[in-house]
């Protein structure tokens, strides 16, 4: 995280006119796009039921959470910072949840909003240590995993809990027009507005200007300290949201929920084109990865590929989507070069 | 450009080197706790067995790579989505499997659970591998086998959530105050995490904190193998004994070099049979009710209980008199 100012990231609020940044992403757009229609092509060779709008929109309920909670950590990284600790973040609000309709009774509506809550505090204690104490947000973000995570299964022990009232479990089992579960339909109303407030506001002007270059955007007059703040603070709230839908969805809160999710999550968003430096990425291309990861698993498990094969693939993906943008750096400019001569 | 092919490659391979179209008249799935555990691998040649001998059943055996109920679903759903005539489960969490159970049955699959059970309104009916009693009883009877009427023991278990290791458990501390066994002192339960490296360290941990321990009871065949490792690499073969459930390959060692004196299993393959003839008897019947009586080919027939449970017979005892008959069965 160095404070450097290179001649090509200035504060400038436009795309540099020299190769990179617009012509790079609307290229990784592109790649992800023909990845999309790849899976799909090999979906639909390997398996009669792959294309089929029910199967392909019931497999979105497995990775809606997921997909969520990538919009919110891709500005995190955007703005060159971290987030590893959303998956205990799930844990702690799903472990609230239970224990608000464990003992309290609550009914749906209130139980939402204690996950909501607690994920939103989470995030808030995050943004406060990074932002106020200071503390690299790697670090923090480390020990809160830890924390979290440590708390939920403190209080859980050996117990899991397992009563939730009906209307709830419904948020996460039950389906718009008996198709679309409605975590896929918050996502994609989500990815909407996130790409209107990243891409078209101020704020999210302000974003990419504290990526490209944090100095020059303080100095621009960002108060970026706290936007970083409100940045942790909304990533807190979307693991809540994911927290809602999942335990609705499996019905029981288990020490181990959502363990593991966070390196899912920002599989996607590194493979959605953002630049774990900084100041680079797009939402479109963090939403059209959720949609790749998603349905080559459903592709995979349409074949009954064995789960530890799975893992082969995404972990694939992942270096592979690490290495493109540094191997697209290396050699393109080389390449315009030789076009140019 | 060339990476994008490369990766288009890498997946259209990794696709089509898996794709297996076979056309059967009934397609029965099996979806065990996770992969790699010899355990199913058994149970699925068991099923295979009897795929066989019925004829014209594909037997799809999947499973997600951790042991995780999230991991189940996902398996699941995509069975629901190949529309399987009938899915076979042993559960990872009874609770959390019943929604995405429950959908498949409206989509008029049957579900049945295997081993580990799912809660009554996710599934048709539930094949225990022994009646937990019987297994608890003849656990503590293995403990008592190999270091007389007296002693501290401790239980080194799969996951807290594990219905059937929890199930034993609690047998096994009702069994405890009767005469038979009111001298064994039951210090600790202890979670290996269906983990090799968990369940090792686990071991450690209830060696040194109990220097009094005499037995150490393992009802699950990843921690009984980490348990006799653990015994052996500390030195503590003959002070400490180690008992519980596994598999006679994965044991025979520890049987011949003393830390395991004998261990039950009930025979998976047997278990991966019936379970595969029920599913197939489901698929026939449409509908059971408590008192029906199954077939099951080799097995006999299986009645349900009011519960719509039944289960295998009594589990089998393994020492060193037997162990290498049956380790290059199972």
């Amino acid at each position: 995280m160095t404070m450097t100012v290179s001649s090509n990231n200035r504060p400038s609020l436009d795309a540099p006119s020299t190769i990179s940044a617009g012509s790079m992403l609307k290229s990784r757009e592109i790649v992800l796009i023909g990845l999309l229609i790849l899976v799909f092509v090999g979906g639909d060779l390997s398996s009669p039921w792959f294309l089929d709008i029910y199967n392909l929109l019931d497999s979105t309920a497995i990775f809606s959470e997921i997909a969520m909670m990538a919009l919110s950590t891709a500005l995190v990284i955007i703005c060159r910072d971290i987030d590893i600790s959303m998956a205990s973040v799930m844990a702690l609000s799903s472990l609230m949840m239970g224990l608000a309709s464990q003992s309290l009774g609550l009914g749906a509506l209130p139980l939402c909003l204690v996950g909501l809550l607690t994920g939103a505090a989470c995030g808030f204690f995050n943004g406060f240590l990074v932002t106020r104490l200071k503390m690299p947000a790697i670090v923090v973000t480390i020990g809160t995993m830890s924390l979290f995570r440590g708390v939920a299964a403190g209080v859980l022990g050996n117990e899991k809990i397992a009563h939730y009232p009906d209307a709830f479990a419904a948020i996460g089992q039950s389906y718009f027009m008996d198709m679309v579960p409605y975590s896929f339909i918050t996502f994609v109303l989500l990815s909407i507005v996130f790409i209107i407030v990243i891409h078209y506001t101020t704020i999210g002007r302000s974003i990419f200007a504290l990526g490209n270059n944090p100095e020059g955007a303080l100095f621009s007059g960002i108060r970026t300290d706290r936007l970083r703040f409100i940045l942790f603070t909304l990533n807190g709230l979307m693991a809540g949201l994911a927290a809602v839908f999942l335990t609705s969805r499996l019905g029981s809160t288990r020490p181990d929920i959502a363990n593991g999710l966070e390196m899912e999550v920002i599989t996607i968003v590194v493979l959605g084109g953002v630049s774990l430096n900084g100041g680079k990425g797009t939402i479109s291309g963090v939403f059209i990865a959720a949609l790749v990861i998603g349905f080559l698993r459903l592709a995979i498990t349409l074949n009954n590929v064995p789960g530890n094969i799975l893992i082969v693939f995404t972990g694939t993906l992942l270096v592979v989507s690490v290495a493109l943008p540094i191997i697209g750096q290396k050699y393109l400019p080389r390449l315009s070069k030789k076009k140019s001569e | 450009m060339k990476l994008k092919h490369l990766l288009s490659m890498a997946a259209i391979a990794g696709l089509m080197a898996t794709s297996a179209a076979m056309a059967a008249d009934v397609r029965i799935a099996m979806v065990p706790k996770s992969l790699g555990n010899a355990f199913f691998e058994a149970a699925r040649d068991g099923g295979n067995e009897a795929a066989k001998e019925i004829g014209g059943v594909e037997l799809i055996f999947n499973a997600p790579a951790v042991v995780t109920a999230e991991g189940q679903i996902e398996v699941i759903n995509a069975l629901i989505a190949q529309r399987v005539d009938a899915i076979a489960i042993s559960s990872n969490d009874p609770d959390a499997l019943v929604p995405v159970a429950k959908k498949a049955m409206k989509r008029g699959i049957k579900v049945l659970s295997f081993d580990s059970a799912i809660a009554p309104e996710g599934r048709m009916l539930h094949m225990h591998p022994a009646t937990a009693a019987g297994a608890a009883k003849a656990q503590l009877e293995m403990a008592v086998d190999a270091i007389g009427p007296e002693g501290e023991i401790a239980i080194l278990s799969e996951t807290p959530q594990s219905t059937n290791q929890n199930e034993w458990i609690e047998e096994m501390k009702k069994l405890l105050p009767s005469d038979e066994f009111s001298k064994l002192k039951l210090v600790d339960v202890a979670y290996g995490m269906g983990q090799s490296d968990k369940s090792y360290r686990e071991t450690i941990a209830l060696l040194r904190r109990y220097p009094d321990l005499k037995v150490i009871i393992a009802p699950s065949t990843v921690a009984i193998s980490a348990a006799a490792k653990a015994v052996e690499d500390q030195d503590m073969v003959g002070k400490v004994y180690v008992t519980g459930l596994g598999l006679p390959s994965e044991l025979a060692g520890y049987v011949h070099t003393g830390s395991i004196k004998s261990f039950a299993i009930w025979n998976p393959i047997d278990l991966g049979y019936s379970a595969t003839y029920l599913a197939y008897d489901l698929i026939q019947k449409e509908e059971v009710q408590a008192g029906d009586e199954l077939e099951a080919g080799r097995m006999g027939s299986f009645k349900l209980d009011d519960k719509l449970e039944t289960s295998l017979p009594q589990p089998f005892v393994y020492d060193a008199s037997n162990v290498d008959k049956y380790s290059k069965i199972f």
